[in-house]
This record gives C-alpha cells, structure tokens and sequence, in this order.
C-alpha cells in the first residue's frame, strides 16, 4: 500500500505539507465518486489510486459504482466512440436502453454526498437525483468533435450540474455552468514509472532480442491507425539512410478489436524492409512498457489524434527525449525546443529524430527539462491537489480565494 | 555582526495554488483573439501572462506569455510575438493597463500588417482562453528577523514566493511585492527593500528568483 509520505523523496516536503493544509479546508465533506466499473479502463485506474490517496490525506473520499447490463455498455460504448467523433449509428432503441437502465439505477443508488463527482457519461442521469448538494461531471472523453446528437441528448443532463471538468481546453464547449481544466497525471511509484534495475531493462531487451549496440527509438502505442505506425516506420527509414538505429514499435491490440489486428498485420509486413524493426505484441506488462520506455534512446509518439498522450508523460518522466506530434494534450507537455520536438509529418518526424541522435548532449538536456516539467505538472499529487480545489471552489465564487 | 533588528510585526508567509477555469471562448485569428482580450475577465488575462512562470519553474520558455507563444507558434506572425513577449510585466501595476498594453500592441501591428488578419489557426490549434482561481493559505512559517526569513526562504515552495512577488504586486494592485514592504515598514530598512524591489522578477525562473532572493538578503545581513 502506498503512503502519501512516499511521494516526499520525488516531489518534496512541502508538495505535501500543502495537501494536508488543503484537506483541512474539506474537514466534514463527504466526496462521494461515482462510475460504472471498478476496474479495467483508466477511470477505474485513477479512482484506485486518488481515492485511497483523498483518504490519506483526510478527505473522506468515497466510491459507488452503478450497475449495468451488457446492453446498457454497448449503448455507453457507442456513446463514447461517438462522442470521440468516430461515425456510428444510433438508434432510438439505444437511447431507450440508455435510460432504462440510468433510472433503475436512479432508484437504486444511494446518494449520501455532500459533493457527488459522477465520472464520463454512464452514470451522468444520476444529476436526477440533486438536491442541496453539489455535483461535479467529470468528463474524460476527447469532445472536441463529438457527434451532435448524442451530445445534446447528453447536454440536457450536464447543464444541470455545478461544474464540469475537462482533460485538454480544446474539449470544452460554451456551457452555462462552469467548467474547469484537470489535466490527468501519472503516479511515479506506479510500475509503468517506478525506476527499474538494469538487470531488469536488459532481461526485457533480452526477452524480445534486442540488442543494446545501437540507437532504440521506441513508439509504445496500440496498434491503432490513429497512432500512425506505418508513418513511424517510414520516419525511422528517412533516419536510418544517414544513421544505424533501430526500432521499437511496442503495443497491444483489443482481441475485440479486428481493426486493429489488420493494423498490426500491416505493420509487421511494413517492418519486412528493415531488420532493426522490431514490432512487438506486448502483453498487459507495465514492467516490460517501463524497461522499454528506459532502455530506449528517444521516445517518438506520432499520433494523428491523441487525447492527452500519457505515454508522452510516461517518457518525459523518465528523462527521455521525445518526438511526438502537434496534437491533443501533447503540445501542453512538450514545449518545442524546450521539454522535446514537436512535428507535423513523417519529414518533420525524422528531422527531429536526426536532431537528437547528432547531438546527444541537446537531447539530454531536453529530457531533463521534460522531466522536471512533469514533476511540477503531472505527476498524481499535482491531480489531487486539482480535484481538491476543485470541490473547494464549489464553496466560492470569486476568481481569488482566501482559505 | 551586529544584531539583527526584529520586526515590529512579523511576516507570516501565505501560498497561493491555483485552479484553471475553462470560458469555452477560442479564437482563430488575431481579430478574434482582440474581440476577446477586450471582452474576457482580469482573470483571464492574469492567467495567460502568468502561467508559465509557474508550470515552467526550472527553464524560462521564449516567449513568456501564452498569447506570444501562439502568435508565433500557431500564427507564424513573429514580429508580433517578439513584440507582445517584450511588453514589461513589471511595469504595469495592475491587470487592466497591462490588457490595455496587449490589446494596444495587436492593433498597432494590424494596422501595419493589415495581412495578418488573414493568418488563421489549424483545426484544433486555436487559442482557448482561462482563467486562474487562486487560492491563498497561510503556511505555518513566521519571520521575525532577516536571519529567520532567509532561512524561510531557502525551503518554502516556489507557490509562496510567487505569491509573495508576482500576484501581490499585480492582481492584489499592491504596488510592490510582500516582500520590499515588510522590509520597509516593519524592518525600516528601505535599502533592502528598495534593492528587491528594482529587479525584474519575470526574467527569471522561480527556481533562480528564489536563489537571488536568498544572495541579496544574505549579503545584507553579513554586511550588518
């Protein structure tokens, strides 16, 4: 089990002491989280780690999950792609489902809160139920392009909340309730970041043959087209003309998801023309991300779209520079020229990757920077300190706010 | 050394933390950004000539505010980044003549740019506009000489004395920072606080702020 005390050595003493100061504002406050599932995805994720955490520090945090059928997800999952702006058809009877269910569980869920923090769409029905306390939804989804009609059959519920809560500024919308910017944030004492003994990166290297002689660049992604591998590949070719590297392309692939096994076929028949590509299907195995991410020389995510790239946190974090794209969340992590390179094409990806393997000293300095960007930015105590301002503001009105 | 004089009233030190709030306003070329920059609160523009300095605590970003940066960035119109980057925070003692600067600024540069109102932003690369909720607490740290509020100095966050510098002075329109006026007027030694106060504090990173804060202040006890 995790202390709040062991996040001291990373982010300081007085990171800490300000958490403490801030709980002590929410003495008496029930938080009372609600979702749909309680593990698997990165909701249920988050809520295990921030919950025990709110706790830790003295809020008393507490978490209720609604319940479902396997019709009402496959409603929800519509929802969500749609909401992402993927097409997808929807019919009436999907909406029906949808609130069939949302008031069984209207009536079956008790509602003690004296915050209620409803998180993504499934539960969102549930503002039904305010009365004089005060609800907080909290979205996850990329909305920047959602479908039209599944958004504004949801508006009618999220007006009714005090606040809403965003990943990335390009996800809000006018709204008539407030709206605030959280961005997620990675825990370093998690698997995927916790520093790791060479022995263990190299038995990794080992496991999947790679060798250590030469320059990694590494892309950990699921095989999605969205992440661009074939575009990575071809990147990785335009630098390799001039330099001897090789490649890591390292991910896994829903066994729902027959998109992306086509993607995958595709890319390791791309990988044919290079023998230093490695693709590699990677179990669910945070340890193995994480000596991958580490043993690599320069992390590349050159995702078409991206939420808010938490894979490019994961890298920073570990001090590795990183080429990633213009888009989603990433550009509020990378700083071009500052805390990585950012690009916009295949050209402008290989470009940047030359860069930083010519010059190793620029490259390190990079990485530090976005090491230290991330430790003051998106690191687990920045994101509870958020949610604690953020029930606090609930309280207030004005835009400074003495405690 | 002689004694160190103790304060008349201590300086209790406060931390600010912040909470960023979404408008849902976004512009995509420079006539929108000014429609905006008129319309939107002090908040608003507090927060986005403000952030960096506190996300951006060990390395100091070029430029420093969030309008230059995607002026330059998104835009591609760099005369006017250079430009809207080189305003001088320090100047202005409250927000509205520093908006009043910025807006200034955009004009002037499109009346002898009349093209750059054609300069739009990508799809998903428009500039949203924020605010800053602040929040202030005291810390359990007191000062009663110069001696204790080095020391202070040396371990509290980079939160405090930004809060004690920067939004003191400017969103609290206190005219000075905390820091010159304790000196000042509990201390009576306006030397000191005259010294802290004629630096540029927005060229520097906290981190380095915090360092030449903690130089000055020792220098001058050693020299009592």
């Amino acid at each position: 089990m995790i202390k709040i005390e062991d996040y001291i050595p990373i982010v300081g003493q007085s990171i800490i002491d300000d958490l403490r100061l801030i709980a002590k504002k929410l003495k008496g406050k029930i938080i009372q989280n609600i979702n749909s599932t309680s593990v698997g995805g990165g909701v249920a994720e988050i809520l295990n780690r921030m919950v025990p955490l709110l706790k830790e520090v003295g809020v008393d945090a507490r978490w209720d999950i609604i319940k479902g059928g396997e019709d009402f997800f496959e409603v929800t999952k519509k929802f969500h792609n749609a909401l992402h702006g993927k097409p997808q058809e929807i019919t009436q009877r999907d909406f029906d489902i949808f609130m069939e269910n949302s008031l069984r569980n209207l009536e079956e869920i008790n509602i003690y809160g004296d915050i209620v923090f409803i998180h993504d769409p499934q539960p969102i029905v549930l503002v039904k139920k305010k009365s004089n306390n005060l609800w907080i939804w909290r979205c996850h989804i990329d909305l920047s392009t959602p479908n039209e009609r599944i958004f504004g059959f949801l508006m009618d519920f999220i007006t009714k909340y005090d606040a809403a809560v965003f990943s990335a500024p390009a996800f809000s919308h006018r709204f008539p309730i407030r709206q605030f910017l959280i961005s997620p944030s990675i825990d370093p004492l998690s698997d995927k970041n916790k520093e790791l003994p060479q022995n263990i990166i190299d038995s990794v290297l080992k496991k999947y043959n790679i060798s250590k002689d030469k320059p990694i660049i590494t892309q950990i992604s699921r095989f999605d087209r969205l992440k661009d591998p074939i575009g990575v590949i071809d990147a990785y070719l335009l630098v390799k003309k001039y330099i001897d590297c090789q490649l890591i392309l390292a991910g896994g692939t829903a066994a729902d998801d027959p998109e992306g096994l086509k993607v995958f076929e595709e890319v390791k028949e791309k990988a044919k023309q290079d023998k230093d590509i490695h693709v590699i299907l990677l179990p669910h195995n945070d340890i193995e991300v994480n000596a991958l991410q580490r043993a690599s020389t320069i992390i590349i995510q050159k995702s078409l779209k991206e939420g808010f790239g938490l894979t490019v946190t994961e890298s920073l974090w570990k001090a590795k520079p990183v080429v990633a794209s213009n888009v989603g969340g990433i550009p509020l992590q990378i700083k071009h020229k500052y805390s990585g390179l950012l690009c916009r094409s295949i050209e402008g990806a290989a470009f940047a990757l030359k860069q930083f393997l010519n010059s190793p000293e620029y490259a390190k300095k990079l990485g530090q920077n976005g090491r230290e960007h991330i430790r003051n930015n998106f690191l687990i105590t920045r994101h509870l300190r958020d949610y604690m301002l953020l029930f606090l503001s609930l309280f207030y009105k004005d835009d400074i706010i003495y405690l | 050394m002689a004694e160190l004089k103790k304060a008349k009233t201590p300086f209790r030190f406060y931390t600010r933390i912040h909470l960023t709030e979404l408008t849902g306003f976004k512009a995509s070329n420079l006539l929108q950004l000014l429609e905006l920059l008129k319309k939107v609160s002090g908040s608003c523009i507090y927060h986005h000539t403000h952030r960096f300095l506190q996300q951006h605590q060990y390395l100091s970003p070029e430029p420093p505010n969030d309008f230059a940066y995607w002026v330059r960035e998104v835009l591609g119109e760099d005369e006017l980044a250079e430009k809207l980057a080189s305003i001088d925070t320090i100047q202005f003692s409250n927000i509205h003549s520093l908006r009043e600067k910025i807006i200034q600024t955009i004009e002037n540069y499109l009346k002898e740019n009349p093209l750059a109102k054609l300069s739009f932003a990508r799809e998903g690369e428009e500039f949203h506009f924020m605010k800053s909720i602040s929040f202030i607490l005291p810390t359990n740290f007191i000062a009663y000489d110069l001696k204790e509020f080095v020391e202070i100095l040396k371990k509290i966050t980079i939160d405090s004395i930004y809060f004690h510098v920067f939004e003191a002075r400017l969103r609290l329109e206190k005219n000075t920072n905390d820091f010159s006026n304790w000196i000042e007027s509990s201390l009576s030694d306006e030397e000191l606080a005259r010294e802290i106060s004629r630096f540029d504090p927005y060229t520097y990173t906290l981190e380095d702020l915090r360092k030449t804060l903690v130089k000055i202040i020792e220098n001058r006890i050693s020299s009592i």
